[in-house]
């Protein structure tokens, strides 16, 4: 789910609150989108693949993180190039190579059966 | 009954409702056919719905007559032979068209395989951003955030507009138009899978409304394998996975095709299924990492390696998104029953190219493409035909549960709909003795949904995605319980054999009385 906006790095430019597909922000008194119904949220990395300014952060699961898990510590994901880092993933941003331009996946085969022991 | 007057008054030729694939193709249709087009969506067009979030392979096959042949028969046994080749050669040939102009006319940037453009696959957010500002530079005018609660018709009968709610203004909107495509997705039963959550199967109630029929409802058990923690349901990766018990042994069987039952059934004993991707080469997981970035996403951020380490995995129910199961079509141009309503991508049935069984890979991402462009053009030849005359019919309003009543019980009917279909034992290993009362439980659950008072503004959205869901599901049940046989994803535990005097499809219908019936043509096949 969404964690994380990042007030140090926002521009305030409405694009989450506009492509948010279930409507999880609103805009903050300051500007900067708040976080208001994170139980909407379907952590599908949109507006995160969207914000220009690499401010936003999902958490790759499907509750809300716990208090005091790094998944809602913007220093540790600063430290660790997780902020923006599904953008640069799908080369969005000035300066990148679209990945679709990359994206082409392994042959798929049949699947795979877990064999008896 | 007449409708209240609404704040924000529109017309359009056409009006799209869902502006997910199957919703832009059908506007980009519509509008190059000449009519002026208005698309709504309950999200944003361009980030709303599994593909846009997702990505996904395409079913594109070259004209070769020899490659054709191999890709209709490839699924026609799975499908339980309920396909149409004709609609799969159709399909194949309008992908094909469509694909080739999403390169050159939207400058999609495909990879480059050996000199050729690779038009196998695209990836969601580039697809659907392209998708967006293509259809914008057609005319077609987009209203965000504004779901479509309930559909309009003139005194006849025949769909003459929408009317919603802007959720992000807190206003009404009311839509005059010559028709209306729904292409607002299937039905994921609000289970937290990828860009599932504004699919709530809103669009078979409003066309159930205005009598509109149904079709494959009982193919509509589709889960998806998904880390037990994340949101990320992508089965085909599973294909190179090992699965686990808890304490380490082999779990037998267990497969991303054809051996899902077993992790269901595990994890039903035990709460617990272990998965490593570790029969991936380094080659194949390179291509993965190209291929699918957003897979990696929950394992990178938690420091998870999915090729070495073993991780919890889960089903999530997907629903009519990856099952076949939607508004049945009556022409080539994805007419439905109602006149002035169409259908298109995952609110249509994919019945006719994949029979029984999609389960995703690709045909999905085809059809609604593919059904998208006939709808769109065939909503905009319908209008045409109105001519001027089609903005002065009188309108009358449709939608009933979850809208003029239902207010106090919307969050009950969720919290019902939600344990009646997403346990595996109930949905997934089929059985009778379970259906009848899971079915019992939902009709209490629609029944108070029809009493009580009217839903006022805003709370309208979520109350009608309650009466969608609690709809779909008693769809679901009653064509499941009606097919007393197994045949492609409908399988039922006490008929685990294919009954060729079942080989048709099922048309199933109606809200407070629900019916189901053999498909009338395919009845006198079988009885020929
Ligand atoms: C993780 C995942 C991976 C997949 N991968 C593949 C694949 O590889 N190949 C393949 O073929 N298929 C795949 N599928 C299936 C594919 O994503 C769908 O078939 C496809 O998205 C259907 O497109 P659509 O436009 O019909 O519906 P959607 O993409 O679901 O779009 C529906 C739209 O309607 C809008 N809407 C809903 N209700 C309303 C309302 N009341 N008013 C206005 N708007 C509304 C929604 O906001 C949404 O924008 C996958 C699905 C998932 C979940
Ligand atoms: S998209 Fe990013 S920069 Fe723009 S308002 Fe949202 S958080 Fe701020
Ligand atoms: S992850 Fe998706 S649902 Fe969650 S806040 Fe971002 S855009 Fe909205």
């Amino acid at each position: 789910m969404i964690e994380i906006v990042s007030t140090e790095r926002c521009v305030t430019c409405d694009v989450c609150i506009a492509v948010c597909p279930t409507n999880v922000f609103d805009r903050g008194p300051d500007g900067v989108p708040v976080i208001a119904r994170q139980d909407d949220c379907q952590t599908c990395f949109m507006c995160e693949a969207h914000c220009p300014a690499d401010a936003l952060f999902v958490a790759p699961l499907r509750q809300p993180a716990e208090a005091g898990s790094p998944l809602r510590d913007e220093a540790h994901l600063t430290e660790n190039g997780l902020l923006g880092s599904y953008r640069k993933e799908i080369g969005w941003g000035r300066g990148r190579k679209p990945g679709a331009r990359l994206a082409v996946g392994p042959e798929l085969g049949f699947a795979r059966t877990t064999p008896r022991a | 009954m007449p409708t209240e007057p609404t704040p924000l008054d529109l017309t359009a030729d056409v009006v799209v409702a869902g502006g997910g694939p199957a919703g832009a193709w059908a506007a980009l249709a519509a509008a190059q056919s000449g009519a002026d087009v208005l698309l709504l969506d309950k999200g944003y067009c361009g980030t709303s719905g599994p593909t846009a979030s997702g990505g996904t392979g395409v079913w594109y096959v070259r004209p070769d007559p020899e490659d054709r042949e191999k890709a209709m028969a490839s699924r026609e046994a799975l499908g339980g032979h309920l396909a149409d080749r004709r609609w799969a050669a159709r399909v194949l040939d309008q992908t094909y068209e469509n694909m080739h102009r999403l390169g050159t006319e939207a400058r999609y940037p495909f990879p480059v395989v050996d000199g050729e453009p690779y038009r196998r696959g695209v990836q969601g957010p580039e697809y659907m951003r392209r998708m967006r500002s293509w259809i914008r530079r057609a005319g077609v005018r987009i209203l965000d955030h504004s779901p479509v609660l309930e559909l309009l018709t003139d005194p006849s009968g025949a769909v003459a507009g929408v009317r919603g709610h802007r959720r992000q203004h807190d206003m009404a909107y009311r839509v005059r138009a010559g028709a209306v495509v729904l292409a607002t997705g299937g039905c994921a039963f609000l289970s937290k899978a990828l860009g599932c959550d504004v699919d709530t199967g809103d669009g078979a109630l409003y066309a159930a409304e205005v009598g509109a029929e149904l079709s494959g409802m009982e193919f509509s058990n589709a889960y998806g394998i998904a880390p037990a923690f994340a949101s990320v349901t992508k089965t085909a990766y599973y294909n190179f996975a090992t699965f686990f018990r808890a304490d380490g042994s082999l779990l037998a069987g267990a497969s991303s095709q054809g051996g899902r039952a077993v992790i269901a059934a595990e994890l039903m004993r035990t709460g617990t299924v272990l998965c490593s991707l570790d029969q991936a080469t380094p080659e194949q997981q390179a291509g993965m990492r190209l291929g699918q970035p957003n897979f990696f996403l929950p394992f990178d951020r938690l420091g998870i390696d999915p090729f070495t380490d073993r991780f919890p995995v889960t089903l999530l129910l997907e629903g009519t998104v990856r099952g076949t199961g939607g508004i049945r079509i009556t022409d080539d141009e994805c007419a439905t029953t109602v006149p002035g309503l169409y259908a298109a991508g995952d609110a249509a049935t994919r019945e006719l190219i994949c029979g029984g069984f999609t389960g995703g890979g690709s045909h999905n991402a085809a059809w609604a493409m593919s059904s998208g462009t006939w709808a769109g053009r065939g909503a905009a030849r319908f209008a045409a035909t109105l001519g001027g005359g089609s903005a002065r019919r009188r309108l009358v309003a449709t939608g009933e549960a979850g809208l003029r009543s239902g207010a106090e019980v919307a969050e009950e009917a969720i919290l019902s709909v939600r344990e009646q279909v997403h346990p595996y034992e109930k949905n997934y290993l089929r059985h009778g003795d379970r259906l009848r009362p899971a079915l019992a439980e939902l009709d209490g659950a629609w029944s108070g949904l029809r009493g009580g008072a009217a839903v006022r503004g805003a709370a309208a959205i979520r109350s009608r995605q309650a009466a969608a869901m609690v709809a779909h599901a008693r769809w679901m049940y009653t064509s499941a319980l009606a097919r007393t046989e197994s045949r492609g994803m409908a399988r039922r535990e006490e008929f685990p054999e294919l009954d060729p005097a079942q080989h048709h499809r099922l048309t199933v219908g109606g809200l407070d009385r629900i019916w189901v019936r053999p498909e009338a043509g395919a009845r006198q096949a079988v009885a020929s």
